[in-house]
This record gives C-alpha cells, structure tokens and sequence, in this order.
C-alpha cells in the first residue's frame, strides 16, 4: 500500500510499504476514506518529539471501512464505517476503567513502553503514528492501517453524516472539548484561548457550548482570527497588543478566569523569552519552547485555571513556577481521553449542535501529503486544516 | 529470602528490599546460599484481576513462557519441578531445573533452580490485594548468580547494564495477557511475540 512516512526533519515521503496484517484477536484493519494532518504531526515534522524511526508512518486522525477482523472481536463487522480515536486504549485497565484512556497501561508494547517510564517516570499508553514513546505504532496517513483493541476505540458511524463531519471526532473535536472541560467553566467566566489552529478553535467552541461568558481568542494569524470571531470569541492579535494589558483591560482589571494553551511546544512570536528557548533548542539545552504558556500563567487571575492540550515532550527552563503558587492555580492536561467523549460528541454532531467541517481549507489526495505538511507549516493563515483523500 | 528481609528491612524502612539503592549489595550477604555475585532484582505490578487468578495463572509455570520474552519453552516434569529453556544472547540458549519451595495458595510462590543449572537462582512471587477494588499487587524478587564462561560473560553485560529490564518487561507482558488476553505489540505478525 502506499503510506506517508516519515525521513527526517522535514522530510516525509509518500513510500510503497507493505500491506497491514491482523496480529492479535481484538485487531481490526481499516480501508482508509479520511485522514488529516495535525498541529501535533508538525512537532515530529520539525523534529521535537525523539524516538522517530526512518521509515515510521504516520498520521493519527482517520477514518474508513473495517475490511477484516480479528476473531476475538465481537464488536465491529466488515463494512462498518468507522472513526478511530488516536489514543490506543485496552478498555479492561485501571485508567480505561476510570475513563483516562489516554493513560491506558497496556497499548505500550512492554519493550517501547521503557522509553517514556524513563523520561516521565511511568509509562505512556498506545497512540498511532506518534513515534515509539508511544508504542511505534504505524499511523492512518496510508491506505490502510491495523487498529489494537478495535472492539474499544472505533466510533461506528450512522449512515447519512459524511466523513468531514465526524473525522475530527478522532482527535482535534474532543481535544478542544477536554480543553474546554478542563476549565470548569461557571456562569459569567472569561476563557482565554491561546492558539487559533484547529484545537483552539475547537476549544473556543465547546468553552461557549459549554456556558463561558466571553471567549477571548489570540493568535496572530488574521485568518484564524476570523474563523474564531465566526465562532463567536473576541480576538487579539498578539503582534498588536501587549497581551496582558488587554486581557486586564477587557476584564475588569481582573484576568480571564481560565486560560487555554492551545499552542502547545512551538510557540511563535519574538519575546525575549522565547528567542531564548529556542536558541537552546538549537544547541539541544532545552527542547520545548514555553513562551504561550509562560504568558497564560502570567494572565489568568489568581485562584484561576489553566487548561493545556497544547503537547509539551520534555523540559523548559524558566517555568513561572512562583506565579502559579502565588496566584493558587490550578492546572489540567494530557493528552485527550478520547473515547470518553465519542459519543456525546458524535450525537452533538448528528443533532446538528457542533460544526466541524468550518475549518477545512484544503483537500488532497494522499500522494500530495508532503506538500500538504509544507502548506500547513508554512502557510498557517490560510492553511488551517488539511484533509487527506487515500483512495 | 527471610533472613535477606529483615537484614535489610533495618536500612530502608518500609521501601521494598529490591528499591534500595545498594540492592547489589542488599542480596549477597547470605551466607549459607553462598553466591558468588548475586544479583537481586525485585519489580511490582498491578493487575485488574481477582488474586486467586492471578496466582493459578502463575502456578501453571506453563502460563510464564506465553509472557515472558526470552522463554523458549517451560517442560513440566511432575507438579512441582519444571525444565525451563532460555534465549540468551548470541544464538545460544541456557536451561535448568526449576522446583517450587513454598508455596501459599493465593499468596505466595517461591522457586529455586537445581543444582547443575546454567543460571542459579532463587526467586518469590507474592500475591496482595491492592487497595479495595484495584486489583492484584504482584511482587517478584529473583536472586541470580550470572553463570561462568562465555555466555555468563554475555549475560551478566547485559543483565549489569539494566539488571531490571526483563522482569519489568515480562511482568508488563503478564499484565497485559491477564487483563487483556493479548500481548501488545506494534509489530507485523512475523515478529510478534507469542500471545
Ligand atoms: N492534548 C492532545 O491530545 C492534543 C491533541 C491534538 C493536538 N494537540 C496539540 O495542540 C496544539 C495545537 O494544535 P493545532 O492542530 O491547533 O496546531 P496549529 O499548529 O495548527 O495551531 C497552533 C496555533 O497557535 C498559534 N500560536 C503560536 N504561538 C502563539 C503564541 N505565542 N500565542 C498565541 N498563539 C500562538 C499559531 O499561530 C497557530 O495558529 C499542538 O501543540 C498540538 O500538538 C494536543
Ligand atoms: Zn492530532
Ligand atoms: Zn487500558
């Protein structure tokens, strides 16, 4: 089959791979119909995330028909049409019991999984095409692709909503939830979201669903500026204003209630602080720059929350440690539980309640996939998502 | 194993013998067993099972080669004594006889090898309930003595290098067959360890 690999730094190729094989019971393979790129392919795109492999496929957010079927799986049959979550997730352990999916204790092969005990002192759960601290495992930017666990994660589509509506249910819909969630949201709070790609815009519209006062948005891209003000938030331009005087400002003096970093490890932007970090990126002293969520810290009022499904993978220096104690925050994150949000969402969708097809700029088929990892790197205002076509 | 507990019990506290930072240290000083490097390595883990299961699954040493890695196969030879052939590095394989020396229904295992084995052993396997509603806390401790010759040489490299590798791989393996009734893996089906 053909499959989108990755080489390098920048480097990623559409390659001639072999043929996906069931390998345990629960195992399913998937006709591949729809498959996007992510703000997360980026960070191992430009080389962040260690432990890419030369010839690795990626590709985390997919869907398609099951086209065959292990036997222990009682669940899914040929033909189906599904979406499957990014997290691999055995459903029996102790997080998937407690709905923490993307903690899942097993989905890490016992040998990968020694990687990331290392580095976060336990074990990170199963994801497809996110390198082999979590698992190895080949990606959904191909044709086909083995799904583990497939009685668990796959969402069966109901016939009648097309594949752009409920793509994103694999990843960026309840990512931006989460985010949204993880922000307690109560009457007449601010939320400000840092990052207007996929995930922050997807956050500002499930903070609003989910009863925010005020969306405050900010990013510096007019383009998604705009679709977020579609959406219903106000914006700011961080090339523009001073951030936090403006979000002071428009609150009262006060400080948004919760904060969102939906930027995640490659914060753009010339403050002194980040030009540091990345300096030291470059020499390998450091590998996450932090400049978005320095500031969120910086921003939120005192006894606020804050919100990061922005990736981080390592370590930062010059962490705010002392205004998050001073100011009494709170902190949530990780990376998105999302088969516990799969069907709540899809029925949002079905019921016409949650729009996901707005942010779809472009549409290619697979063999332009590089280009498509180009555009989206480097035309970030009008590229804001990309849609892959494998057949 | 006993007497190795309250040795080192007075040094570190309520902490396992297997976490002391001198844990090479910690399971040589046995006189009467007499090792000549002995090495201890001691991992927990917890699975989302009943403890009886976890035990009878453990207690058909049959089970053990389905989960862990380098077992080529485990031969039963009466309900007690079992030979066991080992992957080692570089092509080879060691084997030896293994006979239970205690066992507590439910609680507690323990094994040594047999006089004549390539890797002299002693190793105990306990069985806890975790917390109510949270599964079995499996504790396995293994003593070995690196073998002589050349693949002792080879062995002890790789066993010096991260003494804890393979247990914490294998009892990984055992939590994922026994919760899941697979072995994870992101490999094509050639390459796939037995599940
Ligand atoms: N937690 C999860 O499970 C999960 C899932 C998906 C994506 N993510 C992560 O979420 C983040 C966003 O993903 P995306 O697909 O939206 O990515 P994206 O790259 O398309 O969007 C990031 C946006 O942040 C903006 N930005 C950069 N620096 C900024 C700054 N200093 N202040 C304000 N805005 C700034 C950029 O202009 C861009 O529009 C990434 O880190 C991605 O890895 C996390
Ligand atoms: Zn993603
Ligand atoms: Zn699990």
């Amino acid at each position: 089959m053909r499959a989108l690999t990755w080489h390098g730094k920048q480097d990623v190729r559409v390659d001639t791979v072999p043929d996906p094989q069931i390998v345990n019971p629960r195992d399913c393979i998937i006709k591949i119909t729809s498959t996007a790129i992510c703000g997360s392919d980026l960070h191992l795109y430009d080389g962040y995330i260690p432990t890419m492999q030369a010839g690795d496929i990626l590709g985390h957010e997919f869907m398609g028909e099951v086209v065959e079927v292990g036997h222990g799986n009682a669940k899914l049959k040929l033909g189906d049409r599904v979406v499957v979550p990014f997290t691999i997730s055995c459903g029996s352990c102790f997080f998937c019991e407690h709905l923490q999916f993307s903690a899942c204790d097993n989905s890490n092969p016992a040998h990968k999984a020694d990687m990331s005990e290392i580095a976060y002192g336990y074990p990170m759960g199963g994801a497809f095409g996110y390198s082999h601290l979590t698992g190895g495992y080949a990606g959904g930017q191909a044709e086909y692709v083995r799904v583990p666990y497939s009685d668990v994660g796959p969402i069966v589509i109901p016939d009648g909503l097309e594949d752009e509506k409920v793509l994103f249910l694999s990843d960026i819909l309840p990512t931006g939830w989460m985010a949204a969630e993880n922000c307690a949201i109560e009457p007449g709070d601010t939320v400000a979201v840092w990052g207007c790609g996929p995930v922050g815009l997807f956050a500002i519209q499930s903070a609003l669903i989910l009863g925010a006062h005020r969306v405050i948005a900010i990013d510096h891209h007019p383009r998604r500026l705009e679709l977020a003000k579609s959406l219903g938030a106000e914006i700011l331009n961080f090339e523009d204003v001073d951030v936090h005087e403006a979000l002071a400002e428009m609150t009262g003096g006060i400080g948004p209630d919760a904060c969102i970093d939906a930027v995640g490890l490659e914060s753009h932007g010339w403050a002194i602080d980040n030009v540091l970090d990345m300096a030291k990126a470059k020499v390998g002293l450091a590998t996450d720059r932090t400049h978005a969520l320095r500031q969120v810290i910086h921003c939120v009022r005192k006894g606020g929350r804050v919100s990061i499904p922005g990736v981080y993978g390592g370590m930062a220096d010059k962490f705010p440690i002392g205004a998050l104690m001073e100011k009494g925050l709170t902190v949530k994150s990780g990376q998105t539980h999302v088969q516990k949000y799969s069907k709540q969402l899809l029925e949002m969708i079905g019921e016409g309640k949650i729009d996901t097809t707005f942010l779809i700029s472009h549409r290619m088929p697979l063999e332009k996939a590089p280009d498509g990892y180009k555009m989206f790197k480097e035309q970030q205002n009008d590229v804001t998502k990309v849609v892959l076509k494998p057949h | 194993m006993t007497t190795l507990d309250l040795e080192a019990k007075k040094e570190i506290g309520d902490a396992p013998v297997s976490s002391s930072v001198r844990s090479d240290r910690a399971a040589i000083d046995q006189q009467d067993r007499d090792w000549e490097n002995g090495t201890l390595v001691g991992r927990t883990v917890t699975i989302n099972r009943p403890r009886q299961d976890v035990y009878l699954f453990w207690r058909d040493v049959a089970n053990l080669a389905r989960v862990m890695e380098n077992v080529e196969r485990i031969d039963k030879i009466d309900d007690r004594r079992s030979h066991w052939v080992v992957t080692a590095p570089a092509g080879r394989t060691v084997e030896w006889d293994s006979v239970i020396t205690e066992d507590d229904p439910g609680r507690l295992l323990a094994w040594e090898s047999v006089e004549g084995a390539d890797v002299r052993h002693t190793g105990r396997v306990e069985f806890r309930d975790g917390p109510p509603g949270r599964g079995t806390e499996v504790t396995a401790t293994i003593v070995y003595d690196a073998p002589a010759g050349e693949v002792g040489r080879i062995l002890a490299k790789l066993f010096q290098k991260e003494p804890k590798i393979q247990a914490r791989r294998d009892l990984r393996r055992l939590k994922q067959f026994m919760e899941t009734g697979e072995i994870s893996t992101s490999e094509p089906p050639d390459a796939a360890p037995r599940a």
